[in-house]
């Protein structure tokens, strides 16, 4: 599935449900689903900074696609963290570069973050951007 | 007894709606609601007086000038300092302690001189010491805390040498809420001739103060913590140290005269007041503690303890709740966690319920790692909460429990 087909079929997963309780328990849900980062990489290097609840976030790249592991101590920024990884994790350096992730707001995600929390949701969103942004340099500079 | 409603009514953003809910907001150590009467104050100077203070030959100047000297004179009055010269107007508890950890360690720390703070100090009494002692190669003490948030005399004796020049310790604790041995502390280092700052930010909306009582040599609070507006604070000093000390920021009304060869700071207490003070918020201040002295300062500590004991009964019979911070005398603050559940979670669950709390460290930090957590929850209280406000955030907790286990 491409990023925009995913980001998709989140924001109908989402949409059946009006109560913000209910969003919430199937964003807990999400996290349960969270692929299990190595225990190794819940290091300093891979804890990103601005959340208010620890987040660790680990990149491997396979010289096509990137793919994202994270953990985090609270669940529902793991549920969070989960959908992040759900729609960018498997995509090319490119793609996660140029992916506008526009089911955040679909799914009412940043209005119902308060700024502080949601710098939590961004600096999760700048960090995969970044690793994305790094890979693709490496590429293109073996390339040439 | 006050009439809960009554007060309740007061304060116009109680009755407001979150996520469809009605508002329980225990979030008051952060900052507490407005009554009307702050509200109709500051809409009142920027309507009909607002004017620059202590320069017009105007008369909107001199309404203004005359307001704001007479919020000084009800500063005065609420904290029964000596005279209006020692209270200066700040941008609050931050700015004021900044201004003596400045002033005062430019004439009277040195290489080598230490300074005490205590363990449960916030971030704003411990960060302007550090920079001071950078400055200065002073050295930071600390009083030692046991477990429960208590601090420990006996450790704080034995901090106390011929070397210390200052002592600034809180009042009451912002993130467990303990109120703090003060007078003991105060007594002690003036036994040893050694002055000390009160961070009031926690205690002046919970009782009486009274500076000449306490005995303290600097006492410090902000507004927007005891009902008044925001960006107004207080410095109270004694005229004694406030002689001695060279101001901290230079700029206008601060000076009697000003050439390139020679400036004259002006007297007290606009020595301490460069450029333009946040004037309406001054008189808004002087709105919010005059509503206080009506209500009765005794009176709201007083529902204010029944208000905790509830809170901390009702929360202690969830099985899983763990409050931080035991003591003997505590302000209505309660900080918790629920045994496998993450303070943010439960954080963001209660807001959705429409339960304002803190989730965090509290600015501070070295609280939480004295007790090796990460942060709590924290609920404040104050006297215009009711019991069902309390039952709604039990109720709260047990969803939390529900939704995470």
């Amino acid at each position: 599935m491409t990023i925009n087909e995913i980001q998709e079929s989140i924001a109908e997963e989402f949409s059946q449900f009006d109560d913000w309780m209910q969003r919430y328990e199937l964003l807990i849900d999400q996290g349960r689903e969270l692929p299990a980062i190595n225990p190794e990489k819940k290091v300093k290097d891979y804890l990103i900074e601005g959340c208010q609840s620890k987040v660790w976030l680990y990149p491997e790249f396979d010289g096509k696609v990137i793919r994202f592991t994270a953990d985090s101590d609270a669940i529902i920024t793991r549920g969070i963290v989960s959908l992040l990884i759900r729609v960018l994790s498997g995509h090319t350096p490119k793609e996660i570069m140029e992916a506008d992730l526009y089911f955040i707001d679909k799914i009412g995600l940043r209005q119902n973050l308060s700024p502080t929390r949601s710098n939590g949701l961004l600096s999760m969103v700048k960090q995969m951007k970044l690793y994305a942004i790094a890979y693709d340099a490496r590429e293109s500079a073996r390339e040439e | 007894m006050a009439d809960i409603s009554k007060i309740r009514s007061d304060f116009p953003i109680l009755s407001e709606k979150v996520y469809g809910k009605d508002l329980v907001y225990l979030d008051n150590g952060a900052t507490t609601q407005k009554p009307q009467v702050v509200i109709d104050t500051l809409n009142e100077v920027l309507t009909k007086y607002n004017a620059n203070i202590h320069r017009g030959v105007h008369h909107l100047s001199d309404v203004a000038s005359e307001a704001y000297e007479q919020a000084r004179e009800t500063v005065r009055a609420f904290i029964n300092a000596a005279s209006t010269d020692e209270i200066i107007f700040t941008s609050g508890t931050t700015a004021s302690i900044n201004n003596i950890a400045f002033s005062f360690g430019e004439r009277f720390i040195g290489s080598g001189d230490e300074i005490i703070i205590s363990a449960l100090e916030h971030h704003a009494n411990i960060v302007p010491w550090q920079m001071l002692c950078e400055r200065k190669g002073s050295v930071l003490k600390v009083i030692p805390m046991d477990d429960n948030g208590n601090l420990l005399i006996d450790g704080y004796r034995r901090l106390l040498n011929p070397s210390t020049r200052i002592v600034a310790v809180t009042q009451a604790s912002n993130s467990l809420g303990i109120v703090t041995p003060i007078d003991e502390i105060i007594e002690e280092a003036h036994s040893h001739g050694i002055p000390v700052l009160v961070d009031g930010a926690q205690g002046i909306q919970h009782g009486v103060v009274d500076v000449r009582a306490m005995d303290c040599d600097f006492y410090v609070f902000s507004g927007h913590k005891v009902y008044g507006p925001t960006g107004i604070g207080v410095l109270y000093g004694r005229r004694k140290f406030l002689d001695q000390i060279p101001p901290w920021q230079g700029g206008g009304d601060m000076v009697k005269s000003v050439t390139f060869a020679k400036t004259v700071y002006n007297d007290l207490p606009f020595k301490f007041e460069a450029g333009t003070t946040n004037f309406p918020a001054a008189i808004g201040l002087a709105a919010a503690l005059r509503y206080l002295d009506e209500t009765g300062r005794e009176e709201v500590a007083a529902i204010e303890g029944g208000l905790l004991d509830y809170a901390t009964g009702r929360l202690l019979a969830i099985k899983g709740v763990r409050i931080y911070g035991t003591g003997k005398r505590k302000i209505p603050v309660i900080s918790f966690l629920i045994d496998g559940i993450h303070q943010y979670d439960a954080g963001m669950i209660l807001d959705k319920m429409g339960i304002a709390v803190r989730t965090g460290t509290h600015c501070a930090q070295p609280v939480m790692d004295r007790l090796g957590i990460d942060g709590t929850i924290r609920a404040s209280l104050c006297f215009y909460n009711t019991r069902d406000e309390i039952d709604r955030l039990a109720e709260g907790i047990q969803k939390v429990i529900e939704m995470f286990s």
